[in-house]
């Protein structure tokens, strides 16, 4: 039986702004996915914490502050350590096309920048979701 | 006495859950929650294998229900808090309605609980409705016993108090908390059949807005017309007021609850509940398995009763019959 794929989608960072956040998780939804949303300012433990706890196949990272660049390498190194590692990590947000390449290297997947569409990231999570 | 029964079907898999659970694991509970609620029919060993182990029945299960938006789980992670600093541990469900044509859902209730999610003596699971409907009942008590098997001390199970499938699963609760608040309007949710019936506690949150003694009278005034109401005999429901967003009202609501959870325990309700409980799951997986047998039969029977009945040779009544044994042949 199919079911729901589950994301988290979560804020790291100390931005207080989480639009974008909300649109992206109201389109997981109309594509039919369960998506568990945690609110502002939280932490890299705490964010993987609640991914294990809710069993999420996938972690979507928003983050306007410009903290991404150890903010989300953290998480993935956190979901190392807990063995966790199978959990897609994507990041969004304003994100400079030069810090790509290295959170790529760090273990992030793919990373939306405001320009791409709701649906590229619908379909990329879609299709790289552990099965 | 059906060990040997169950013990083909304890697949790798199926151990390797059991053992995260029984085993304190957290991220083996989280496992084991998604395969109850992604394979009904497939996790009855799993779920089977709790019993056998007498995992359960250490967990007190407290239900919380109210109109949306009412502040049920601001109201919870204020109760979790007090909770916690006596020690205890938790195991939160939080469930949320999903959207009946997409199978989609946006759970958003953790974000009221973000101060417990790295406290190690709380485990949060969000779960969608899933359009399943007596389903969603089964999922969320297969969550509670694994919760419970586990090892927390205690469940809590926030709902939206709307619709049968919700009330069925407060319903199961050891003891639960109704949740109104003021400004609905005059034909307020208490009126609502069903939701009077399930309150051991009242709550009117939003103490703070206009028109929250009126609803607190409201209430009083029911459940002087019927005592009996709250479903523990001689026990009339406390009605409580709280400001849940400024925790105020909380410890005095967690206090009443470990009171009347004591209480339940001493007249036996606890036991009676559990009971009853237990009784509806037997009841539950009777149903489950006749459905899984009758469903194939029933739809390659279809046509030909259908038509047996149209001719004037047969009527439901045999047909039923008819059906009956075909199952008892195979
Ligand atoms: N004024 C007031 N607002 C509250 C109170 N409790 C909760 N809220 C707010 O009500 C909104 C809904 O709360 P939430 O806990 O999500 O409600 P739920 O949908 O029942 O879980 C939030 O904005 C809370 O901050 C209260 O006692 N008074
Ligand atoms: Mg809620």
């Amino acid at each position: 039986m199919s079911h729901p794929i589950r994301v988290l989608i979560a804020k790291p960072g100390l931005d207080g702004h989480d639009r974008g956040a909300k649109v992206i998780a109201r389109a997981l939804r109309d594509a039919g996915m369960e998506v568990i949303y945690t609110g502002l300012r939280q932490t890299p433990e705490q964010i993987v914490e609640a991914a294990i706890q809710e069993d999420v196949a996938c972690i979507g990272l928003s983050c306007l502050s410009g903290a991404h660049g150890h903010l989300f390498p953290q998480v993935v190194q956190l979901l190392k350590e807990k063995n966790a590692a199978d959990i897609l990590v994507v990041g969004g947000g304003v994100i400079p096309d030069d810090d790509i390449p290295a959170l790529k290297a760090s273990g992030i997947s793919e990373i939306f920048t405001p320009g791409t569409s709701t649906a590229v990231a619908v379909e990329y999570i879609r299709n790289n979701v552990r099965k | 006495m059906y060990g040997n029964d169950l013990s083909p079907l304890l697949s790798q898999e199926v151990l390797d859950l059991l053992g995260g659970v029984m085993g304190g694991e957290r991220r083996g509970l989280a496992k084991a929650i998604s395969y109850v609620e992604n394979s009904p029919a497939h996790s009855r060993p799993l779920i089977a294998h709790l019993y056998h182990h007498q995992a359960l029945g250490k967990a007190l299960v407290v239900g919380i229900t109210g109109p949306p938006g009412g502040g049920k789980s601001t109201l919870t992670s204020f109760l979790v808090k007090h909770l916690r600093a006596t020690g205890a541990t938790v195991g939160v469900i939080l469930v949320d309605p999903s959207s009946p044509f997409t199978g989609g859902a946006f759970l958003g209730d953790r974000v009221r609980m973000a101060h417990s999610n790295s406290d190690p003596g709380v485990f949060i699971r969000s779960m969608g409705t899933r359009g399943h409907l007596g389903g969603l009942s089964l999922a969320t008590q297969d969550t509670v016993l694994l919760m419970d098997a586990y090892g927390v001390d205690f469940v809590f199970i926030e709902t939206v108090g709307i619709g049968q499938s919700e009330t069925d699963i407060v319903r199961t609760a050891d003891i639960t908390i109704v949740i109104t608040v003021p400004g609905l309007g005059d034909e307020i949710q208490v009126n609502k059949a069903g939701i009077m019936e399930i309150g051991d506690i009242f709550v009117v949150n939003k103490a703070d807005l206009d028109g929250a003694e009126r609803v607190v009278t409201e209430i009083n005034v029911m459940l002087d017309m019927a005592p009996r109401l709250g479903n523990a005999p001689n026990l009339r429901p406390p009605v409580l007021r709280t400001v849940a967003n400024r925790d105020r009202g909380v410890a005095e609501l967690w206090a009443t609850l470990q009171e009347r959870l004591q209480q339940f325990a001493e007249i036996g309700e606890l036991a009676l509940r559990r009971e009853r409980r237990l009784w509806q799951s037997v009841l539950g997986s009777v149903q489950f398995q006749i459905e899984q047998q009758l469903s194939p039969v029933l739809a390659q029977q279809r046509s030909g009763i259908l038509s047996r009945i149209a001719e004037g040779s047969s009527s439901p009544f045999e047909e039923a019959k008819h059906i009956l044994q075909i199952i008892e042949r195979k």
